[in-house]
């Protein structure tokens, strides 16, 4: 009897905290049916989107470590990579070269940026989130100061494609044609149609081994130690505003070699528009991966991906069989990020509160004693 | 304490000095911007009085909205950054107010009363959320607001209505991105009392009905009620103790936050002469946010005073630039300068050193 009644628990522990991910099995698999696309169609598609954006996503691990929250400040890393990638492709160096000139190019600014967005984050700590959030439009604003004013007006821009025809500023997307899926075509094999990007993967599994083996380094378990207690850490000698900042210098680093990832398959780059949106996609298909604000494993990165763009793909198609009108499935899945999103949100503090509330009591409590005794 | 020694040494200098401190070094930048920018129009060719004009209108249609973050910041939720739920509860009663057909003043007034039952639910709930999460209201908020705009973004096109110059044209149903408000509310504010000089032309009723407003909230934060709120965003633990319900006030402020919200895009809409669902509502809250800001408030603290320089300083920036700049060198960089100054300022409050109450 007893044991019946903490399997049972178990499995209701299991679903509460798995919920998010199980919700979303739910609703793929409602949809795959009623989409009507087929299974090399989609795996496919899977194997492409797991490509372009796992390495993005995994730029997000390490601030959580530090406690530092879903990094929104990713976007600044997503910058320095467009505008490598501009430079390269003004100097017309093609493919795979290309690639990896543009992500030693992105290094300098992805530290300047995640270094400045550190230390407005030490100055903010309590709110990172908010303020992360804030700091992405913030230098949305510079860089497009940059990329529209002074690049070809100062910082020399050579080719007629690039440059606008007023003679300054950057175009609306930049062609990477030249670069187009060289990383995903190099060593890519094809199985019963359906294509592998193996260097790629490969590029992610040594990523995700760098991530497992940097927590075990010192600087790994001062950022655990930061992320459980900032204080504790910093009586035990760790330089808490310091390991922050690295830490959010890492993910800005990370993100910029992502997206530059991310872009060369693409193949071509809005300009003005393909870092808007990125932070968001990526925080809520790690959070549909199981992932908390305070807590997030490499497991949560694949499944999340996997799911949150399996749901991406069949949304519009299942929205138009449900209701008529595809639109509806495209708006759909906007308010699935967002939604998802603030669920994470809320079901943090909530939890962070009750903590809180737990500890309070446990106080009382000794006081408590103390007096009586 | 450093107030105090001020006062002591009351040299001048020394208390321009602390005035200035107390003004805050971005608020200065912006103030001189514009005041730059207002002595530069005349000799770039544009025309001053017209500047003014255009100040004036934009003031107007965005006060209301600025206003709407001030019970929220007073009671200690911080920056109302959920403000597209009372856009949204607003847009749901023009909407509706259109609907039912009714046209001119009616409509605008309709409009206000179908939008109070929306708001009031629609800010109930929120209210409530944020009592849950006390702390991290700002960043939850947020997504609130985004969530909540992406959901009506499906609800525009599936609810039944059906007034022909609302809904697409060849499919019946479903609502149009923006919808035009002639022969409806269009300026219905602006043109009451309109007085015109010249070139000066100064929308009287919309100043005065914003002037209502804040008066409004200005007399409420004098009641008991209103005392209380500042009490709670003030000192949380010290208002438990004389006995006030810190959840009940919260939500007061919540709910008047999402009705303010709700009033505020209805009196940009007249001014605008359009309706803008959809997407629209997304990013009206930074503006919003940034010009309370400007106008010298910061997380937990904002007056009427802050309000109505802010939103002057702010829409005076936003709308001189564009003309000057553009008449100046040729380059229109306004809508640069004007992400890197609003969400500058933004920054610059969230880093202060103001504790966030618990």
């Amino acid at each position: 009897m007893k044991n019946q009644t903490s399997a049972g628990k178990k499995v209701l522990g299991f679903l509460g905290s798995n919920s998010v991910p199980i919700m979303f099995i739910i609703i793929v698999a409602i949809c795959i049916p009623l989409s009507g696309f087929s299974p090399v169609f989609l795996i496919n598609e899977i194997i492409t989107r797991m490509g372009r954006n796992i390495f993005l996503i995994l730029s997000l691990l390490i601030p959580i470590m530090a406690g530092m929250g879903l990094n929104f400040g990713m976007t600044l890393g997503a910058m320095a990579g467009e505008i490598a990638l501009i430079f390269v492709s003004d100097w017309q160096i093609w493919g795979i070269p290309g690639v990896v000139l543009a992500c030693i190019m992105s290094i300098p600014i992805s530290v300047l940026l995640g270094w400045m967005c550190g230390k407005i984050l030490n100055a903010s700590k309590g709110r990172e989130m908010v303020t992360s959030y804030i700091i992405s439009y913030f230098t949305n604003g510079l860089y497009q100061l940059l990329v529209l004013y002074i690049m070809g007006a100062i910082i020399p821009i050579i080719h007629n494609s690039i440059k606008l025809p007023r003679g300054y500023g950057v175009r609306q997307t930049v062609g990477l044609l030249t670069m187009r899926q060289s990383l995903d075509n190099a060593l890519a094999i094809r199985v019963a149609g359906v294509k592998i990007p193996v260097l790629t993967f490969l590029i992610i599994a040594l990523m995700c081994l760098l991530i497992v083996w940097f927590r075990r380094t010192k600087l790994g378990q001062d950022m655990r130690a930061v992320g459980q207690d900032m204080e504790v850490a910093r009586d035990a000698g760790i330089n808490v505003e310091r390991t922050r900042i690295i830490s959010i210098i890492i993910s800005t680093v990370l993100a910029g070699f992502g997206m530059i990832i991310y872009l060369q398959n693409m193949g071509d780059m809005a300009t003005y528009s393909a870092h808007s949106q990125i932070g968001m996609f990526c925080i809520a298909a790690l959070l549909v991966g199981g992932a908390s604000v305070d807590r997030a494993s490499i497991g949560n990165v694949f499944l999340g991906v996997v799911l949150f763009h399996l749901m991406f793909i069949l949304a519009p198609k299942a929205g138009g069989v449900i209701t008529g009108d595809e639109m509806i499935g495209e708006y759909f899945r906007v308010f699935v990020s967002y939604g998802v999103i603030t669920v994470a949100l809320v079901m943090y503090e909530t939890k962070k509160r009750r903590a809180k509330a737990g500890m309070a009591a446990q106080l009382e409590a000794a006081q408590r004693e103390e007096e009586q005794q | 304490m450093s107030d105090i020694s001020n006062n002591a040494a009351t040299t001048p200098l020394e208390r321009i000095q602390s005035a200035f401190r107390s003004f805050g070094l971005p608020r200065l930048i912006i103030a001189g911007m514009l005041l730059v920018l207002l002595i530069a129009a005349p000799f770039v060719g544009a025309n001053f009085w017209m500047q003014i004009t255009n100040v004036l209108n934009r003031f107007t249609w965005n006060g209301v909205l600025v206003l709407a973050m001030v019970p929220m910041v007073h009671s200690g939720c911080g920056l109302n950054f959920g403000l597209p739920l009372g856009i949204i509860s607003g847009l749901l009663g023009a909407t509706l107010s259109l609907e039912l057909g009714f046209t001119g003043a009616a409509s605008f007034l309709m409009a206000i009363l179908l939008s109070t039952p929306f708001a009031l639910v629609l800010g109930a709930g929120y209210g409530w959320l944020l009592n849950k999460i006390k702390g991290g209201e700002m960043m939850i908020a947020t997504y609130v607001g985004f969530s909540s705009v992406s959901f009506m973004c499906m609800m525009w096109l599936l609810l039944p209505y059906h007034k022909a110059d609302m809904v697409w044209g060849y499919a019946g149903k479903g609502l149009r991105t923006t919808i035009s408000l002639e022969g409806y509310y269009d300026k219905i504010l602006a043109n009451f009392l309109q007085i015109r000089l010249g070139d000066l032309v100064i929308p009287t009723g919309a100043i005065l009905f914003f002037a209502l407003l804040a008066f409004l909230m200005w007399a409420f934060l004098h009641t008991k009620t209103g005392t209380a709120m500042t009490a709670v965003g003030s000192n949380p633990v010290f208002a438990r103790a004389a006995g006030i319900n810190v959840d009940k006030i919260r939500l007061l402020s919540v709910v008047m936050s999402t009705w303010l919200g709700a009033i505020g895009i209805l009196v940009y809409e007249q001014g605008f002469g359009f309706i803008q669902l959809y997407m629209a509502p997304f990013n009206m809250a930074l503006p919003a946010v940034s010009a309370i800001l400007i106008g010298g408030a910061s997380v937990n603290k904002a007056t009427i005073t802050n309000v109505v320089i802010g939103t002057i300083l702010f829409q005076g920036i936003v709308t001189m630039t564009p003309t000057v700049m553009n008449n100046m060198i040729h380059m229109d960089i306004s809508e640069v300068l004007r992400m890197v100054v609003s969400n500058g300022m933004i920054l610059y409050a969230l880093t202060r050193k103001t504790e966030v109450t618990r």
